[in-house]
């Protein structure tokens, strides 16, 4: 009780330790009968680095704790099952065991394989639910009970965001997992939170300019969202995009995320006048609607003297694999995949395929990734001290991991590097070959500048203080 | 006009699963006078036999796959399909239907267990607690299906031939190119099948004579020397069979999970009192007219006028029906009033 | 008679208050000593004290009482947005409008009885949720939850020169913090005060009238009794202590989610009460105390502690027992709910306090009926 009191308590400060004291004397009983006082706020006193979250109560032993909050139900449990896989490995790489990885690739490296600063990597697990709520509550658990010292993990950006905030309060870095959604790094950035995910503004961006290629600039879209924030932000962006080039916009219907059935929502669709249906959803979400507008014949029928077209900005191999035939054809983007040859993404494939049977997928590599950076960035900090390891990720600039040339910019957290158009692949000649990479698109084309609007609407967005409240 | 008939057939589609589920649980209150919260499981559980025969006909042996070139990988081949070749695929193709063949004796089963093995405890028992015990009873079997199972949807195909769209512009003279999925068609089909056939076997066998009678007045048709505590064990086990049914051909529409009886138990529930406690009738119609609504709601010229509507009409009609008609649509006066 | 009820009460009161301010040390040695737990505690007891003066005493039984939870976060989530960050007016303004809100969806439902009124509540209950997933997310913010920003206006910080800093601000009630263990003692004062108002009620003719009308209530008005005031009020307490319950979580976690207003959030609150004793003082916050235990002990197991738990057993055998455990916690800690939840409806409808009768009156051999009369009381 002693220790977990004094990590709580953050800035050390005269009005700190006064503060302490005045709790202390509100819960008498307690601590004059387990014979902690206030003095105790002294001992753990170090003269530049403070005590933050977890450390160094947590850090001082022979091991450490990493916390991996991914959802194991609910409508993204596929992808978080990958993620929890891609964590897994992640340590056993960390703790010098199994071949290494990516960590034979990634460049530059301060890691030895001997874990985190010659510590042991352990970890504990939590189950997200893909709900806000219950992501917080898990994640607290793993700080207060498990003395986790990073979190990270994800697959909805609302959970994501959520989680990303109580970390900044409790003084725990979070590495954000799968999480597409503007507003992780832009309106809602935090100093303690990182994503090495690409967002629904680069997927625009980078599927725009090959949507108008391929369907034509004369067009009419009718967007279906998961209505959170990352369905919000992506079907802005999305819709800013297509417009820029011409499109025009039927409507956008919002649908509730975990729906099911989506067929009162697709319906609508058939008289709209729209010739593109855009589906902003993801995971089983996405599954079931598209094959529901599939079913509904919008894929044989014809608008405005037009082949309908059904698009997807965001998947992955994971819901390509659910959605079967229904996937053949489809346009949309993603962050990695396992059919990539550069040296990173073929170590990856081959530790992961080796130690699991399948290929990762896009979760996994960035769930992977951000796990490595961070052990990364302690190692070449050379403590666990959270500033100092934001400090060390902040514009930190490396390739060898799959995404080529990638930066962590330094003023919204956000890592810039090149985005892949997908298409669903119509002959694929294996199990696992379920995309296609229909371009490349370099990084320079889809950086922007942090504060535009989508991502700093009212122009308040802030990453917060180094040294939490 | 076509959007609109499109709207009114999914609109079946869920009424008639609601009605089915509706069904069953006023058969059971009105002959055992028992409030089963459990009822949604047995929706669940019909899913489930679906998944399982699905397995069980996909069982698989593990292949080296020699396309995966980076790592060693293994495909999985039904030993149908490598003991039976084409045969075996079509019998794995027809898993659904064949799987109703199990579903029928297995549910009758489960509910013949679970009204003997604790629903006839709880006949005298009050009201909250037939709930709260079923309630846990429910948690155990959707916890039992999540260990066995997982967590995750599992989908279930329909048999090939249906698995595309029925061309119904053409049969209704709304021009080409209107179509709706068949199974769905299927669906509506069935459950208007099963409704009329447990309101037949009510009305014009002797056996649901006596069921009848029994609801009316349980003690006089004691007297006459009938058994009517087997013929309502009996009612049990067909309600457990209709909503087993009902969610076993709800697969194709909605992979089913651990909870999807909870989702469809709550609103089963705000139909069966929107229908009247104890109305069998009331039950059906209730259920249709709820479906239809929530259907009707979604449609974008709606949610312009009322945002949101789609999201919480039914609970409003429930609302405004149970204020104007204090014992829903069709429901007698002192039942499940205390 | 009279004195001694009283002087009991006042010795249940000092032993409660005792045992509830020193839970972090009693519920350390079982792995329940950490803040985050300690304060859901004293949050869902308050919730489940609320519940049973409507449930335990009247009968009524409302499956949407989450709403009032949801109230009560939003509300105080909104008053540190707007007003201060003390969190004095926030749990004030949350109780007034959940309280607000209770009077409005209780008199509508009240007027019907049994499971009309179930029915009733669930959907009011369920269309709240609904919207505040759709579209109230400019009140609620939807899926992520309404959080506090650094920049909102917070009036009356401004009018009494408290200037944002570059740090978020976080609750706090005149200088002492609201998280880890303060945010625990400040719960528990609220968990000592409301059981106190429980207690008072309970005690009084008032809550004489409403176990009337738990009994027979058209008795009551065939004897000319009018009891929807009773019922009313009850209903609207109780959400008033949903609505506190709610401030409270929003006081120890600033975000306010749509979940918690779910009708399964609803339902847990029931199987507490019950679990622990409907109509019992005690019994409703040992059943909240019960399912937050099992929900964050049993769900954080794995195998790696069940495999420590049965090391002492050879290898084979130790496998088969990790594996037939591991279907109970985990993942799997709601079978054991269920199971747990059934076989106290079919044994114990009374929950554990009934338990807890049955213990002393089997260890006081000759029963004595004073012995069972304070249990009745006392419980």
């Amino acid at each position: 009780m002693t220790d977990r009191k004094s990590r709580l308590h953050t800035p050390l400060s005269r009005r700190s330790i006064l503060k302490g004291s005045l709790a202390s004397t509100t819960a008498l009983g307690a601590f004059a009968l387990t014979g902690g006082g206030p003095l105790h706020f002294v001992r753990n006193a170090w003269a530049e680095e403070q005590p933050i979250g977890n450390f160094p109560a947590k850090t001082s032993g022979s091991s450490i704790t990493l916390g991996f909050n991914v959802p194991q139900t609910g409508a993204y449990a596929d992808e978080g099952a990958d993620e929890l896989r891609a964590y897994q490995l992640a340590v056993k790489h960390l703790n010098g065991e199994g071949d290494g990885g990516m960590l034979n690739t990634m460049a530059p490296k301060a890691l030895k394989g001997n874990g985190i600063l010659g510590k042991k990597v352990e970890f504990v697990t939590g189950d997200t639910q893909t709900k806000s709520d219950a992501a917080r509550a898990s994640a607290k658990r793993m700080i207060e009970k498990d003395g986790a010292i990073m979190v990270t993990g994800g697959s909805s950006s609302g959970v994501a965001v959520a989680v990303q905030s109580l970390c900044q309060e409790m003084g725990i870095i979070f590495m954000c997992g799968l999480t597409h959604s503007n507003d992780t790094t832009g309106k809602d950035r935090r100093r303690y939170g990182f994503r090495h995910f690409f967002d629904a503004y680069m997927s625009g961006e980078a599927l725009a300019p090959v949507l108008a290629e391929q369907y034509g600039k004369d067009r009419v879209a009718y967007h279906l969202t998961a209505d959170y924030t990352w369905g919000w932000t992506q079907e802005e962006s999305i819709k800013n995009a297509t417009e820029a080039l011409g499109w025009k916009t039927a409507a956008a219907v919002r649908t509730p995320l975990g729906a099911g059935d989506f067929s009162q929502y697709i319906t609508p669709v058939l008289n709209s006048g729209a010739d593109v249906l855009i589906l902003n959803h993801y995971g089983k979400d996405m599954v079931n609607s598209l094959t529901q507008a599939v079913q509904f014949g919008l894929r044989d029928k014809q608008a405005n003297g037009k082949n309908f077209e059904v698009v997807v900005p965001l998947f992955s191999r994971l819901m390509a694999q659910g959605a079967g035939d229904a996937i053949k054809g489809i346009l949309g983007t993603t962050n990695w995949h396992w059919s990539l040859t550069d040296d990173g993404s073929k170590a990856f494939v081959k530790s992961f395929g080796q130690e699991y049977g399948n290929p990762p997928s896009q979760a996994a590599q960035t769930c992977y990734v951000q796990t490595l950076l961070y052990a990364n960035a302690v190692e070449t900090a050379g403590t666990f001290y959270p500033p100092e390891v934001i400090k060390t990720l902040e514009g930190f600039e490396f390739d060898g991991m799959g995404n080529g040339p990638t930066l962590y910019r330094a003023e919204d957290h956000q890592c810039f590097k090149d985005v892949l158009v997908v298409r669903g692949k119509e002959n694929p000649s294996n199990q696992f070959d379920l995309l296609e990479i229909v371009k490349i698109v370099p990084r320079a084309d889809v950086t922007y500048d942090p504060n535009i609007p989508a991502f700093n609407p009212d122009g308040n967005a802030e990453l917060g203080p180094y040294i939490p409240g | 006009m076509d959007a609109l008939v499109l709207q009114l057939l999914n609109g079946l589609d869920k009424g008639g699963a609601y009605a089915l589920i509706a069904l069953g649980l006023t058969l059971v209150f009105g002959t055992l006078g028992v409030v089963n919260f459990a009822h949604g499981a047995l929706f669940m559980l019909g899913a489930f036999c679906a998944v399982a025969v699905q397995q069980l006909l996909t069982l698989s042996a593990q292949v080296k796959d020699p396309s995966v070139t980076f790592f060693e990988a293994f495909k999985e081949v039904p030993y149908l399909e490598i003991w039976f070749g084409d045969a075996g695929t079509a019998i794995i193709a027809w898993s659904l239907p064949l799987s109703i063949l199990i579903a029928i004796p297995v549910m009758l089963l489960i509910g013949w267990a679970m009204e003997r093995g604790l629903i006839r405890f709880f006949y005298k028992r009050s009201h909250a607690e037939q709930i709260l015990v079923t309630f846990g009873l429910a948690i155990v079997l959707q916890e039992i299906i999540r260990i066995w199972f997982g967590a995750n949807p599992i989908p279930v195909a329909a048999p090939p031939i249906v698995s595309g769209s029925a061309d119904i512009g053409d049969w209704l003279g709304l021009g080409p190119g209107v179509v709706y999925p068949w199974w769905r068609l299927i669906y509506f089909l069935f459950s208007a099948i099963i409704l009329a056939a447990v309101f037949g076997f009510l009305q014009f066998t002797t056996y649901g004579m006596v069921v009848r009678a029994g609801m009316r007045d349980r003690d006089t048709v004691g007297l006459l020397g009938i058994n009517i505590q087997r013929r309502f064990t009996a009612v049990f086990g067909i309600a457990a069979v209709v909503a087993g049914l009902a969610g076993l051909m709800y697969t194709p529409i909605v992979p089913p999970n651990y909870s999807i009886g909870m989702d469809f138990l709550v609103l089963s529930f705000v139909v069966v009192v929107v229908g009247g406690m104890g109305s069998l009738g009331g039950a059906v119609v209730a259920g249709f007219l709820l479906g239809i609504l929530q259907s009707f709601a979604s449609m974008n010229e709606v949610k312009a006028i009322f945002p949101g509507i789609d999201q919480i009409i039914i609970y409003l009609v429930a609302v405004i029906i149970l204020l104007v008609r204090p014992r829903g649509l069709m429901g007698r006066a002192g039942v499940m009033e205390s | 008679m009279e004195r001694t009820s009283a002087s009991r009460d006042l010795i249940l009161m000092v032993v409660f208050t005792a045992a509830v301010l020193s839970m972090p040390i009693w519920l350390a040695p079982i792995g329940a000593g950490y803040p985050d737990l300690l304060q859901k505690f004293a949050i869902f007891g308050i919730f489940a004290i609320g519940f049973n003066i409507l449930f335990g005493l009247t009968g009524y039984l409302s499956f949407g009482h989450a709403a009032f939870l949801g109230v009560g976060s939003y509300t105080a989530v909104w008053t540190f947005k707007l007003v201060s960050m003390n969190i004095l007016p926030a749990i004030i303004f949350s109780i007034i409008l959940a309280g607000l809100f209770a009077l409005a969806i209780g008199y509508v439902s009240l007027r019907r009885t049994g499971i009309y009124f179930s029915i009733l509540t669930l959907a009011f209950a369920q269309m709240a949720y609904n919207l505040a997933y759709s579209v109230l997310t400019p009140i609620t913010n939807g899926e992520t939850g309404l959080r506090v920003l650094r920049d909102d206006p917070r009036i009356l910080d401004r009018v009494l020169g408290i200037e944002p800093g570059d740090v978020l601000p976080t609750p706090e009630l005149f200088g002492l913090r609201t998280i880890g263990y303060e945010g625990f003692y400040i719960c528990a004062v609220f968990l000592i005060i409301a059981f106190f108002i429980a207690l008072k009620i309970t005690r009084s003719p008032f809550g004489l009238a409403l176990r009337g009308i738990k009994s027979n209530q058209s008795r009551m008005n065939y004897a000319g009794f009018n009891t929807r005031p009773y019922t009313l009020a009850a209903f609207v307490i109780s959400g008033m202590f949903a609505g506190l319950a709610g401030a409270l979580m929003a006081v120890t976690d600033p975000l306010a989610g749509a979940e918690r207003m779910q009708w399964t959030a609803s339902g847990e609150i029931v199987l507490m009460t019950i679990l622990g004793g409907a109509g019992t003082l005690i019994g409703p916050i040992l059943g909240a105390g019960i399912i937050k235990y099992s929900e964050n002990i049993f769900s954080a197991f794995n195998e790696q502690n069940l495999h420590q738990a049965f090391s002492f057993l050879p290898d084979p055998v130790q496998d088969a027992a990790v594996s037939i455990a591991s279907m109970f916690v985990g993942e799997g800690w709601h079978l054991t709910l269920g199971i747990i939840f059934m076989l106290i409806v079919i044994f114990l409808p009374g929950g554990v306090m009934e338990g807890f009768g049955r213990i002393v009156k089997w260890t006081r051999k000759p029963p004595a009926p004073r012995a069972t009369q304070e249990v009745r009381t006392a419980g």
